[in-house]
């Protein structure tokens, strides 16, 4: 396989919800158009951040990418293939290849299983059998996401959030995942506790030559980890950059509002800095607005914006930035 | 954790979840469960009143044809003996002439069958039945449930209207008219029968159950595995869903034991030769005044079984209910702070 060809590809990708409609037949005449038209690429080792506010399809998008949701149309493409009109049975062998860390980990374990019976899952479904015996290789995967071994015939509700967590990215490391899709991994943790699994998955992408698409919208995070950036908004990509060029010069005044909202932890130069506030709520997805989607919060919106939907194109010096904007920022 | 600083009642709560957590180390739910089960007083003696009553019921007159250590059989006709009263006899203390059992300890019907014969049989009927009934219908509302929980959308459309149909229906008439077409057949087609009106309420319960479930992340987990639907529902849901089912398919059995018996009572149930508690209520109703112990006894064992059931259910729900908790006693709070003293006493 071409080291230099993206492992993951991803293609105009659409999802839409039907809306059931009132009255008997219950006519799906609506949808929630969730993510509408996405397409980015994900190169071999590298994390790939996308973030957006609640509903903006970043989650969607994720379950697109690992195949638990069907998409509408459009391609993903893993390592070449398609997968995003395989039927399951056809789809369960590559499943190993791509493998997901959900958000909440209280959610994500079953109550009824040993950690060892959970970690050890996917070994069973792919009828893996690694060398020197399953219960091993779980031993091992436990101490390599810093559990004891002895974990191995505890249940999960003995576990705090953060090693529950840590549970949850062993089993995803079972089967040597080539793409690894993280779905807000910390959100759901306490601060402290964030750095040390952020720390983690940094470590053991180092260690395993991993990829990333991390779902987040803690930019923080984000900032921390990524290596590339795509923002998000009513399904659309908006903007996608390397980290730091993202972070120092957004060219999509949503992207320049967002970063411009992140707290600082300083007081003079929490003064200086020029707050951008944003007017009035998110449009439905139901019904988005036309021409550019942001026009309707955006202070810099014309005429052209309400008419016309502005390409994702190349902007600025920095190679792959692209941003979708009739009137990128200059800084 | 438990800084100086802290109020008391901070401690105090820190301590109650730490004897909570560390009574629970290392168990299974369905150890914890179980735990639970064994403390809750009513349910343990209510189980082991049922086990005595079925053991008793099943070993006094036999199964399956096999002889039982009873010495009468419910169907016989024997010379009439004491003017057909029971012949038990109290002990002392309790205002009787010294514990005895005699020849026919519940006294004998009006052509000289034995009535304790009949009330072993029925009773046996009885737990049959109820049995059948629950087995028949947790199957069946599974199964219903699972797969309109499980695919909603029309499968979910089609088997709920089906559900809502038969709870329409009153359950008392349909038992009516397939027991009278069933009933004369014998115990197994009756229970099968009944289980089949039986399991609605069950389904809803489970689809309700697997519609929560199948959201929970663990069930995406299983899916990106690799995992198959049916290995899913199996796996990951009914396991998760056990509590809601063990709950309601024990207080499903103990209405149908009442069931059973109202229908025998109408007639449209078991009928004679063969032997149910409420059957022989019917039979003997007219004895009401001259031989009142002709349903007391069957009256008796109807009640103790379907208390028993109800006490199970109760325990169980109790044990399967995860908000439950049990407050730890003084004793058990000074030895945590104990505990927490002396650090070799603590675990990690």
């Amino acid at each position: 396989m071409n080291d230099a060809a993206p492992l993951l590809e991803v293609e105009d990708l659409v999802k839409h919800f039907p809306v059931k409609g009132r009255g008997l037949l219950q006519r799906a005449t609506q949808a929630v158009q969730a993510v509408d038209g996405v397409s980015f690429s994900v190169r071999r080792g590298e994390t790939f951040s996308i973030v957006g506010e609640s509903g903006c399809g970043k989650s969607t998008t994720a379950r697109l990418v690992t195949r638990l949701l069907a998409p509408t149309s459009g391609t993903v493409r893993l390592d070449g293939k398609d997968i995003s009109t395989l039927p399951e049975r056809q789809l369960r062998p590559l499943r190993r290849d791509v493998q997901m860390i959900f958000q909440d980990p209280y959610s994500s374990l079953n109550p009824r299983h040993t950690v060892g019976k959970i970690v050890g899952a996917p070994f069973r479904l792919q009828d893996v059998e690694p060398e020197g015996g399953r219960k091993r290789a779980v031993q091992e995967l436990l101490s390599l996401v810093g559990l004891s071994p002895e974990h191995y015939n505890r249940y999960p509700h003995e576990f705090s959030g953060g090693q529950r967590q840590r549970i949850g990215i062993a089993r995803t490391l079972a089967l040597k995942p080539k793409l690894i899709v993280a779905d807000e991994p910390v959100s759901a943790l306490d601060v402290s506790i964030q750095a040390q699994v952020v720390n983690l998955l940094e470590d053991l992408q180092d260690e395993l030559g991993l990829t990333y698409v991390m779902i987040a919208h803690d930019l923080s995070v984000v900032r921390h980890v990524s290596d590339r950036v795509a923002v998000m908004y009513l399904g659309k990509i908006v903007e996608v950059a390397d980290r730091d060029d993202l972070y120092e010069h957004p060219r999509h005044p949503y992207t320049a509002a967002m970063l411009s909202a992140v707290p600082v932890p300083d007081t003079r130069r929490r003064t200086e800095r020029e707050r951008i506030r944003l007017q009035g709520d998110v449009p439905s997805p139901i019904d988005p607005p036309p021409g550019c989607r942001f026009h309707t919060r955006c202070w810099k919106a014309t005429e052209v914006c309400r008419t016309e939907e502005p390409p994702l194109v190349q902007i600025g010096p920095a190679p792959g930035h692209l941003a979708a904007c009739h009137h990128p920022e200059e800084k | 954790m438990s800084l100086p600083t802290d109020p008391p009642g901070t401690t105090e709560d820190t301590n109650e979840n730490a004897i909570e957590l560390r009574s629970v180390e290392g168990l299974s739910q369905g150890q914890i469960v179980r735990r639970k089960f064994f403390r809750h007083r009513g349910a343990v003696v209510g189980l082991a009143t049922l086990v005595g009553l079925m053991v008793l019921a099943y070993t006094s007159i036999g199964i399956f044809g096999s002889p039982g250590w009873w010495k009468w059989d419910p169907t016989t006709p024997l010379p009439v003996q004491n003017g057909t009263d029971p012949t038990l006899s109290l002990p002392g203390w309790l205002g009787g002439s010294g514990f005895a059992i005699g020849d026919h300890p519940f006294g004998q019907d009006e052509i000289g069958r034995d009535i304790f014969a009949r009330t072993m049989r029925g009773t046996q009927t009885s737990i049959n039945i109820m049995l059948l009934i629950s087995i028949v219908a947790a199957l069946v509302g599974i199964v219903v449930g699972a797969l309109a929980g499980f695919y909603r959308g029309a499968a979910d459309n089609a088997l709920m209207r089906l559900t809502d149909l038969f709870l329409t229906f009153p359950i008392i008439v349909i038992g009516a008219v397939l027991g009278k077409l069933a009933g004369g057949s014998g115990t197994l087609y009756l229970g099968l029968a009944l289980g089949a009106v039986s399991w609605p309420t069950l389904a809803r319960l489970v689809r309700g159950e697997f519609l929560t479930l199948r959201e929970r992340e663990f069930v995406d987990a299983a899916r990106v595995a690799g995992a198959s639907d049916i290995r899913i529902m199996r796996k990951h849901i009914i396991p998760n869903a056990m509590g809601v089912i063990i709950v309601n398919t024990t207080l499903l059995a103990s209405a149908a034991v009442l069931l059973e018996v109202a229908l025998s009572y109408l007639g449209f149930g078991i009928r004679s030769p063969d032997v149910s508690l409420g059957q022989m209520i019917s039979e003997y109703q007219s004895a009401f005044s001259t031989r009142p112990w002709l349903f007391w006894w069957p009256g008796l064992f109807i009640i103790v079984i379907a208390l028993t059931v109800n006490f199970i259910g109760d325990g169980l729900r109790d044990a399967f209910d995860p908000r439950q908790k049990k407050i730890p006693s003084e004793r058990e709070m000074r030895k945590a702070l104990q505990d927490e003293k002396s650090p070799a006493g603590t675990t990690s």
